[in-house]
């Protein structure tokens, strides 16, 4: 690292040693990738979204590529809380990783009851509540779509757990600052958006959907100005920092995501492309910081210059 | 690895079959028969995500040396199609090797592999390192017409039994490729082991695992899913398995596969 640039960030009570967070359902549970790269050198693992019990998914096809991105509709397939505290965490405290557990319950209860778990264990750093995947039935999107929905998981979570809370929210809905308004009102410690956009294709010659779930999440560069966007809105609306997602798959990418608001970035579809992207954005924002005279990468956030 | 290769050749065997070497002498090196690459042609969003293949050769110098690996490609899609038009000088990113691979028999067993068209890819890897440890080695080969059957001198230079198939009856049998195995899994005598590899049509490799189960002979398939990563990140390749209480799970054919065995693929569930 450059010596005179400081990238950690304090994401509200969280402090990550760089803004660079491996987004959930992307890297699996973080330990497939320690071929690749040392996982203590990101900001953060996201890791894939649990349940309290193990799910199987969506059969396939489960996956369709689309222009400048992808969709998928995996359906959660995982381990569920008490494997992956008993099987992935200790391993994951090893390589010092700084865990992001992702959870996603079908109830309010269901999230307050993960988090109590997860409250329990030892190396959880923060709780990022899914409230917005939209391939399954029950649950996620159900509640982050709704104002209410998302305070009530917020306000049950908030009441189970000291642990930082970080509700990831949907971009499927019209305004999706006044859904970060709700989760910052419900004791949210900051919030992380975007989730991927509900979309579909389908195969002309079968006229079938190409995926099984027949509809799923949009993802990568395809969805990113709207992610930017949406950032830029909750940046105005809410004071608790926010974690930016959506396509980001270059320096430049993440530093938009800063500059509109983001404190900190979670990288997902790139890294499939890319697995060795993590110290070349990193590189790439150390030295831009460095160009533009800033010590630290905190400074850049919210930098977006609006005047006429 | 990750590899920025260049393209050293690219052999269009056909309108539709290609062959291309890539200087990854690195992967190369460290590849088992069976294991699998992800590539990227270049570097833009389009498209985006990267495509397994096979590890279809090890190329070697006259002095031994490696050189690079090669790629049997069928243009079918947007990478397939990218794949095909190739020109040395130009470059791709191939990371790996990545997968399971095979097993390979060693002698009393003998080795039988069923190929269908593209499925050809893994075999050649596969009969090269067989042959190494002197096992006994047959290539059941089927493709629609006689122009779909490639690379039968290397094989038999190898030492490599062929029984050829098409289904247009234009070379070897007509029909296919399991009807001549299912004939010759009859002729074995049951004390002669058997292991019996299959990579292509997902029918076809349900036909050969059901006919070696039938003859009480271990297989081996490869599978081809459809993969985002390659890196057992995104789950979008997963197979599904047969559970110690009977039910079914799924798992990543990137990380557990892509070979598996014939019998552990629950197949009326495998999309």
């Amino acid at each position: 690292m450059m010596p005179g640039v400081d990238l950690a960030i304090q994401f509200g009570p969280l402090r990550l040693s760089n803004p660079l967070v491996a987004a959930s359902g992307c890297f699996g549970y973080g330990l497939e990738y320690t071929d690749v790269v040392d996982l203590s050198t990101l900001g953060g693992v996201a890791v894939k979204g649990l349940f309290l019990d193990e799910r199987e998914g969506h059969p396939p096809q489960r996956i369709v590529e689309t222009p400048s991105g992808m969709l998928n509709a995996i359906g959660l397939q995982g381990i569920g809380v008490r494997r992956f505290i008993d099987d992935k965490l200790p391993s994951l405290r090893a390589h010092g990783a700084t865990v992001i557990v992702n959870i996603c319950g079908s109830t309010v209860d269901e999230y307050a009851e993960l988090a109590r778990i997860l409250s329990d264990a030892e190396g959880v750093a923060a709780l990022e509540l899914n409230i917005s995947c939209p391939n399954i039935k029950e649950g996620g999107i159900t509640f982050g779509c709704d104002l209410g929905g998302t305070h009530d998981v917020v306000a049950a979570v908030r009441r189970a757990t000291r642990l930082p809370i970080i509700p990831k929210l949907t971009p499927n809905v019209t305004d999706v600052a006044s859904f970060a308004r709700a989760a910052e009102e419900a004791g949210a410690d900051g919030v992380s958006l975007v989730n991927t956009f509900l979309a579909m294709a389908i195969d002309v010659e079968t006229r079938r959907p190409k995926l099984s779930n027949v509809v799923g999440g949009l993802s990568g560069p395809a969805i990113r100005p709207i992610a930017v966007r949406m950032v830029h809105q909750c940046r105005r609306a809410v004071k608790i920092p926010i974690m930016g997602m959506g396509g980001i798959a270059t320096a430049d990418d993440l530093l938009e995501f800063m500059i509109a608001g983001a404190d900190a970035v979670q990288v997902g579809t790139a890294s499939f492309v890319d697995p060795f992207i993590w110290p070349k954005l990193l590189s790439g924002l150390t030295s831009y910081l460095e160009r533009h005279g800033h010590a630290s990468a905190g400074d850049i956030v919210g930098s977006i210059d609006l005047t006429a | 690895m990750d590899i920025d290769a260049v393209v050293l050749s690219n052999d269009r065997l056909s309108p539709e079959y290609n062959v291309v070497v890539i200087a990854a002498q690195e992967i190369a090196t460290q590849s088992r028969p069976g294991q699998f690459v992800m590539v990227k042609c270049g570097l833009d969003s389009e498209p985006l995500l990267r495509r397994p293949f096979s590890i279809f050769e090890v190329l070697r110098h006259d002095n031994g040396d490696v050189t690079g690996i090669s790629l049997l490609n069928k243009s079918v899609g947007i990478v397939t199609r990218t794949l095909f038009t190739l020109e040395p000088g130009q470059h791709l990113r191939c990371l790996g090797p990545l997968g399971q691979p095979f097993s390979v028999v060693t002698p009393p067993g003998e080795a039988w592999m069923v190929a269908g068209g593209v499925g050809l890819a893994p075999f050649l890897t596969l009969a090269e390192a067989l042959r190494a440890r002197g096992t006994t080695t047959t290539l059941f080969y089927g493709g629609r017409a006689s122009s779909d059957l490639y690379y039968l001198d290397r094989f038999e230079r190898l030492g490599v039994h062929l029984f050829l198939t098409t289904e247009d009856g234009s070379r070897g049998e007509p029909g296919f490729v399991t009807v001549p195995l299912a004939r010759q899994l009859e002729a074995a005598p049951a004390a002669q082991p058997v292991t019996v590899y299959a990579c292509g049509p997902t029918g076809m490799m349900r036909a050969v695992a059901a006919l070696a189960h039938e003859h009480r002979r271990a297989s081996e398939v490869s599978l081809e899913q459809i993969m985002g990563c390659g890196l057992g990140g995104c789950y979008s390749c997963v197979v599904p398995v047969r559970s110690n209480d009977g039910s079914s799970h799924y798992i990543r054919s990137c990380l557990d596969g892509p070979v598996f065995a014939g019998d552990q693929i629950v197949w009326n569930e495998l999309v």
